[in-house]
C-alpha cells in the first residue's frame, strides 16, 4: 500500500519532467543537428514518416553537428557564454551577501512579524516583471529618480543605465527573493536548542553563528546560488532593456540566432551548450545534497 | 516599424518553440461574414475602421499586433498562425514566397488594386513580380530625427541634411553628451552606411560590409545605444538629441513633443546622399482559416477614402494614388511622409539576402553592436 502511494509520486513529477523538460529538450536537440531552410517550417530534414523506416533513415543521415560546428569556429560564442556567466556569478555573489542578513534577520523576528515580513519579499511578485524592469529604467535614466535625488543632496550625478552596472543592479533586484526564501527555509528551521548549547559551552555569539548556524545554512545558501544563478545566465530581458547594446550575454546570441538570422539549428546549439555547461553546477549541488543528508 | 521589445518577441518564440497546438484558427463562427483575424505592427491602423468593416461586412475582426519583421516572419514560417492577414515589408515578402508561406492574391476581389500609385508599383516589382502575393499598405524612409536646439548648439551653422552628421565622427564628437541613438536593425543600418560611402546599398560583395562595419566601429563609441524604439520617447522627452530612425516614429516623437510642451522641438531629415524608402504590404498565410474575409479586408483598405483615414492615423504615406487629395493637407504636403518627386529619386530599396549574406551581415553588425 505505501509502496504503491510513493511509486503514483514519484510519477507524477517523472510525467511533468518527461512532457515539459525531456520531450522539448529532445526537439531542441534534434534541431540543433539540422539545417536551414526557407520553408514552413524553416529546417529541415523533415520526418517522412509515409515512408516508414527509410523515411527514418533519410532523416537520420540529414542531421549533422555542423551548428556546433559554428560554436566553436567563432570565438563570439565563448565569449558571450563566458560574459553570461561571469554577470550571473558577480550577481549570484551579491545576492549572498545582500539575501544571508535579510534570511537570517527575518528568521530572528517573532512569528507574526516574520510571516510579514516573508509576505514582504514575495510581494513584488504581485507586479508584472516587466513594470519592475521598466521602472528601473524611470529611476536609473540621465533625468531619472536616481539623479533627481542625488542633486538634491548635492552629488554630481551618475550615469549607469545601459551599462552593466544597471544589468547587476536589475539581476539582483529580480531575483532576491529566490535567494532569501531557501535561506529563510533553512534557517527558520535551524534547533535554536544548538545555539543555546555553543553559548553554554563559552562560545561567544559570533562563534556560535558562525560555527553552528552558518555552516547548518550551507545547503540553503547553495540551493539559493543555484536558483538564482542558473536562469540568470540564460537571462535576456534585463541584459536587454538596462543594458548597453555592449552587454553580451547568451540571451541576445540565442535572439539573434533565432530572429534575425532565421537559424533555429544555430540558435538550439546554443541553447543545448550552454544547458549542458549549466549541468555541472546541478551536479555539484546533487552531491553536496547527498553528502548533507548522509 | 516599432520594434517595442524584444522580450516579448522572444516569450512568443519560446512559446511557440516549445511546439504550440494547432492554434485556435478555427475559432466559432459566430458572426454572419465569420471571423478575420489580422496580424499588423503596433499602433498602425484607426481602430475605428476595423469597427466600420465589421458593420459593414458583418465579419468579426480579431487584431494582434507585432514590433519587428523578425517576429513576424518566425511566426508565419512556423505555420499553423492562425492568421489572415499579416504585414512584412518589402524587402522580407520574397522570402515568405520562397517559403510558398502566401497564397496567391485573387485579384478578381480587388477592384481597388487600379488606385495604386504607379511608383509604389514599380518598387515592389523586384520583390513581388506582377504583384501576385501583396498589397502595399503603407510606406516610410529611414532618416536622422534631432532635437533641433539641441543639435543647433553643438554644431553651430550645420545644416542637417547629411548623413556625415552621424557617421563622421568628428561630428559626433560634438554630439556625444546630447545622446546618440542608432537602429539596432543591421540590414537598415548596413544599407544606409553602404550608401554614405558610395557604395551600392545591396551590395554582396562582404567587403564592402567589412568598409561599412570599419566606419561603425568609429562611430560606436559616441552612439549612447542601438535600439529600435526606445529612441522615440528619448527624443521626445529631450532625454536624447539624435537618432537613426523611421520617419513615422520620429514624427511621432515630434508630435509627443508637442503635447507635452516641454519646448523640446524635433525635427525630421532624409539626407542628401539618399535613403531608404520601405514598403509595409497585406498578404495572405498559405494556411489563412478565412481567405475570403482577407480579400474582403484587403479590398476594403483598398478605398482612396478609407485608406486616407488610415494615413491621417499613422502618419505614413500610403501607396493608394487616388487617396492621396483625401489625406490630411498636413501629412499630404509634408514631404517628410510624401516624399517630394526631387526626394523620391534619392530614395532607394533595400532586396533581400540569401541566407549566407545575411549571417556574414548580421555577424558583423554583433561586432558592431558588442565590440567583438
Amino acid at each position: 500500500m505505501r509502496r504503491g502511494g510513493s511509486g503514483l509520486a514519484a510519477a507524477l513529477p517523472l510525467l511533468w519532467l518527461a512532457v515539459f523538460f525531456a520531450f522539448p529538450f529532445m526537439l531542441v536537440g534534434r534541431l540543433s543537428l539540422s539545417d536551414t531552410a526557407l520553408s514552413i517550417p524553416p529546417y529541415t530534414p523533415r520526418i517522412d514518416w509515409n515512408q516508414g523506416i527509410a523515411g527514418l533513415q533519410t532523416f537520420a543521415r540529414g542531421l549533422d553537428i555542423e551548428a556546433y560546428a559554428r560554436l566553436i569556429s567563432d570565438t563570439l560564442y565563448l565569449d558571450a557564454w563566458l560574459s553570461s556567466l561571469r554577470l550571473a556569478g558577480i550577481a549570484t555573489v551579491l545576492l549572498l551577501i545582500i539575501g544571508y542578513p535579510i534570511a537570517y534577520g527575518i528568521s530572528r523576528c517573532p512569528p507574526a512579524l516574520r510571516q510579514a515580513l516573508v509576505m514582504a519579499v514575495i510581494l513584488p511578485f504581485w507586479t508584472s516583471f516587466l513594470i519592475r524592469i521598466y521602472a528601473w529604467i524611470a529611476i536609473l535614466k540621465p533625468a531619472g529618480v536616481l539623479n533627481i535625488a542625488l542633486g538634491a543632496l548635492g552629488l554630481p550625478p551618475v550615469d549607469i543605465l545601459n551599462t552593466e552596472i544597471a544589468v547587476l543592479l536589475g539581476l539582483v533586484y529580480a531575483y532576491l527573493p529566490f535567494m532569501v526564501l531557501p535561506l529563510y527555509a533553512v534557517l527558520d528551521r535551524q534547533d535554536h536548542s544548538l545555539i543555546e548549547a555553543a553559548q553554554d559551552l563559552g562560545a561567544t555569539p559570533f562563534s556560535a553563528f558562525w560555527r553552528v548556524t552558518f555552516p547548518l545554512s550551507l545547503s540553503g545558501a547553495a540551493a539559493g546560488a543555484l536558483l538564482c544563478f542558473i536562469p540568470m545566465s540564460g537571462e535576456f530581458v534585463i541584459p536587454d532593456l538596462l543594458g548597453g547594446s555592449e552587454t553580451l550575454m547568451l540571451g541576445r546570441v540565442i535572439w539573434t540566432e533565432f530572429f534575425a538570422n532565421r537559424d533555429w539549428p544555430a540558435a538550439s546549439a546554443v541553447a543545448i551548450a550552454l544547458l549542458a555547461t549549466l549541468l555541472v553546477p546541478i551536479l555539484l549541488f546533487e552531491r553536496q545534497q547527498k553528502q548533507v543528508i548522509a | 516599424m516599432n520594434r517595442w521589445s524584444r522580450g516579448i518577441g522572444l516569450l512568443a518564440a519560446l512559446a511557440l518553440a516549445a511546439c504550440t497546438p494547432k492554434s485556435d484558427g478555427a475559432a466559432p463562427t459566430a458572426a454572419a461574414g465569420g471571423v478575420l483575424r489580422i496580424y499588423n505592427w503596433s499602433d498602425y491602423i484607426d481602430p475605428a475602421l476595423l469597427a466600420e468593416f465589421t458593420k459593414e461586412t458583418g465579419i468579426k475582426v480579431t487584431y494582434d499586433t507585432f514590433d519587428s519583421n523578425e517576429v513576424l516572419e518566425t511566426k508565419v514560417l512556423q505555420g499553423d498562425t492562425g492568421y489572415d492577414v499579416v504585414v512584412p515589408s518589402n524587402h522580407n515578402l520574397p522570402r515568405y514566397i520562397t517559403a510558398k508561406a502566401v497564397l496567391p492574391l485573387d485579384k478578381a476581389q480587388l477592384p481597388g488594386l487600379a488606385n495604386l500609385s504607379p511608383e509604389t508599383v514599380a518598387h515592389m516589382a523586384a520583390f513581388d513580380p506582377g504583384g501576385a502575393y501583396a498589397v502595399p499598405y503603407m510606406q516610410g524612409t529611414i532618416g536622422i530625427g534631432y532635437n533641433e536646439a539641441a543639435v543647433a548648439k553643438r554644431l553651430p551653422g550645420v545644416k542637417i541634411d547629411s548623413w556625415a552628421v552621424v557617421f563622421d565622427p568628428a561630428n559626433l564628437a560634438k554630439l556625444k553628451d546630447c545622446g546618440v541613438y542608432f537602429l539596432d536593425a543591421s540590414e537598415d543600418m548596413y544599407a544606409v552606411t553602404l550608401n554614405y560611402l558610395g557604395k551600392d546599398s545591396n551590395s554582396k560583395v562582404p567587403a564592402d560590409y567589412e568598409a561599412a562595419t570599419a566606419l561603425l566601429l568609429k562611430a560606436r563609441p559616441f552612439v549612447r545605444k542601438f535600439h529600435s524604439s526606445e529612441y522615440i520617447e528619448a527624443l521626445a522627452n529631450g532625454d536624447i538629441c539624435v537618432a537613426v530612425g523611421y520617419s513615422g516614429d520620429i514624427l511621432q516623437a515630434k508630435a509627443r513633443a508637442e503635447e507635452a510642451k516641454t519646448g523640446v522641438k524635433i525635427a525630421y531629415a532624409v539626407p542628401k546622399e539618399g535613403s531608404q524608402v520601405w514598403f509595409d504590404v497585406f498578404a495572405i498565410p498559405k494556411d489563412a482559416p478565412n481567405p475570403a474575409a482577407a480579400h474582403k479586408f484587403i479590398a476594403f483598405m483598398l478605398r482612396p477614402e478609407i485608406i486616407a483615414r488610415a494615413s491621417n492615423f499613422t502618419r505614413y504615406a500610403n501607396a493608394n494614388a487616388a487617396a492621396t487629395p483625401m489625406v490630411e493637407a498636413a501629412i499630404r504636403d509634408d514631404p517628410n511622409v510624401y516624399p517630394t518627386p526631387e526626394l523620391s529619386k534619392r530614395l532607394f530599396v533595400t532586396t533581400t539576402k540569401d541566407q549566407a549574406l545575411l549571417r556574414d551581415v548580421n555577424r558583423q553588425w554583433t561586432k558592431v553592436l558588442t565590440g567583438r
